[in-house]
């Protein structure tokens, strides 16, 4: 025994964690309860989970709307990763001119509202110059506002990727009688892309949200995507349940890619290759 | 004043080199004739890594010329990548490509480079690969293998483009001690088939026994150069003695202020 003279008995290591715990737990339950007894169920249902309502999205919001989604994601991440790789290679070239103007175009698209750039593109640019159509009318529009948007974000983490690989495989490829051009498309490219593989994930995911602005371009019917056509659905029916269901689209794409990210993160940080 | 050579197989005259203030190399006059192995020596910082860095114009020396095999390197006008495709490299972290295969790290160049056909880049890859002992991990990923399994798929690599000079930077100073004779063994071969070599190392039993020649550096400058019997057996300065001390006893070595 020491010498510690104690008044009151001392609660043990064990028993003190059981009791944190408990607390923890007890307060969550709390407010799980609390906020259950605080809804009105009847018209939460009536209003997000109406089944006769979902039934009628059905199979348009797969075959219109998530269709749509898809394939303005797609185009667009396919015309940003070009496009950001080339600013990648811009923000390091020795040309000073290629590096302001990569930054200055990198700074703008990611200092500005994706919003904006979406009305601007809707909007302004047929007024400015009246008479261009890209190629695929809205499609083409869409691809190449989400690409613009994309490459400034994907064109630092591809920089950073870049300059990840190690000085000496430059060095060894060079050695060899590779160009600098050649050695950056045979070795430092290939090896900085899957160094930037699960950021670029991430990326994608965004990038399937912002699909959502499409609607700001002015699109047809047929041209709606997810959001919009839910929205669409939900102010037809008078009830909110096709935004649910939308919600759910979207999870069951992102959650999926976002799992996907972080294996391959932790598969990297394992150095496996 | 030294004499454009061009028998010899690298030639550098009155080479500096400068980083910043930093004066690294100061005044290296020395040549390698062809079929030759020269060992370069000396303590860290003495310039010998930069030297070898020159010679391929890795490093960009400040003043000075480097000739290999007659051409000058250091003529601006020269088509560098051309030069360098006759000399080969080792360094001393191996640098291979992890993302190609072993296979793939001895053809690429071959391919890109000296646009060989497939077949034949592969023929050539796996005569040098068998050539490092290796023949057996063409399909292995080089982070499967061990280091010294490494290196010699590098000079596999290197051989593979069909170089006059050999240069190793070190080639054996990332390895475990049980892994440096593989590789020692590997360039040993090399020697003895006639390849000249140029080797900056700290094995002074590998200069020892396989180079024709040995050059001490120290601060910068080359304090002594001739065979091995001489520089390494019976040194004629202070500093090199000193040095030899020092890497052939390190236990024995005595603080210095």
């Amino acid at each position: 025994m020491t010498q510690h003279a104690e008044a009151a008995p001392r609660l043990t290591r064990r028993q003190r964690r059981r009791l944190i715990l408990g607390g923890e737990y007890g307060i969550f339950i709390i407010a799980v309860v609390l906020a259950a007894s605080l809804a009105d169920w009847g018209a939460l249902k009536t209003n997000f989970a109406e089944w006769r309502v979902a039934k009628t999205v059905f199979p348009d919001i797969i075959t219109v709307g998530l269709r749509n989604t898809l394939l303005f994601t797609v185009t667009g991440f396919g015309l940003g990763l070009i496009t950001g790789l080339v600013l990648a290679l811009m923000r390091l070239s020795s040309v000073p001119p290629y590096r302001w103007f990569a930054l200055a175009y990198i700074e703008v698209f990611r200092g500005l509202p994706a919003l904006l750039i979406f009305i601007f593109m809707g909007t302004g640019i047929p007024l400015a110059f009246p008479g261009t159509n890209l190629p695929g009318g809205v499609y083409g529009t869409a691809a190449v506002a989400l690409g613009a948007v994309s490459a400034a974000y994907m064109a630092e983490t591809i920089r950073a990727g870049i300059q990840a690989v190690p000085r000496g495989q430059m060095e060894a490829a060079r050695t060899l009688g590779m160009s600098q051009g050649r050695a950056m498309r045979s070795i430092i490219i290939p090896q900085a892309l899957r160094i930037v593989i699960p950021p670029l994930t991430s990326e994608l995911v965004l990038l399937f949200k912002d699909s959502s602005l499409v609607l700001f371009l002015g699109i047809t019917l047929e041209q709606r995507e997810l959001a919009k056509f839910a929205q669409d659905a939900a102010s037809q029916q008078g009830n909110t349940t096709p935004i649910i269901v939308a919600a759910i689209c979207y999870l069951l794409i992102t959650i999926p890619l976002s799992h996907l990210a972080r294996r391959l993160e932790a598969r990297q940080k394992r150095g496996q290759r | 004043m030294t004499t454009v050579n061009d028998s010899a197989a690298v030639q550098v005259i009155e080479l500096y080199k400068a980083f910043g203030d930093l004066e690294v190399l100061r005044g290296i006059d020395f040549e390698v004739r062809r079929g030759e192995v020269v060992c370069v020596i000396g303590p860290s910082g003495s310039g010998k890594s930069t030297l070898l860095r020159c010679v391929n114009l890795l490093e960009e020396p400040t003043e000075g010329n480097v000739y290999v095999g007659g051409v000058e390197l250091t003529d601006p006008d020269v088509d560098i990548d051309a030069a360098r495709r006759r000399i080969g490299m080792v360094f001393q972290q191996f640098n291979l490509f992890p993302h190609l295969s072993v296979l793939a790290n001895v053809t690429i160049a071959q391919r890109k480079v000296l646009r060989r056909p497939a077949v034949e880049a592969d023929r050539i890859a796996r005569e040098n690969l068998a050539r490092v002992g290796l023949a057996d991990k063409v399909d292995a990923y080089p982070a499967q293998l061990s280091g010294g399994q490494q290196q010699r798929v590098a000079i596999a690599r290197a051989l593979a483009m069909g170089p006059e000079v050999m240069l190793f930077d070190e080639p054996t100073s990332a390895l475990d001690p049980e892994l440096v004779g593989d590789v020692l063994g590997v360039m040993r071969k090399l020697a003895l088939d006639g390849m000249t070599m140029l080797v900056v190392t700290h094995e002074m039993s590998f200069a020892r026994e396989v180079a024709d020649r040995v050059v001490f550096m120290d601060g910068g400058v080359i304090v002594e150069e001739g065979p091995p019997s001489k520089v390494i057996g019976d040194p004629a300065h202070e500093r090199t003695r000193r040095f030899l001390s020092r890497v052939l006893d390190p236990a024995a070595a005595e603080i210095e202020d």
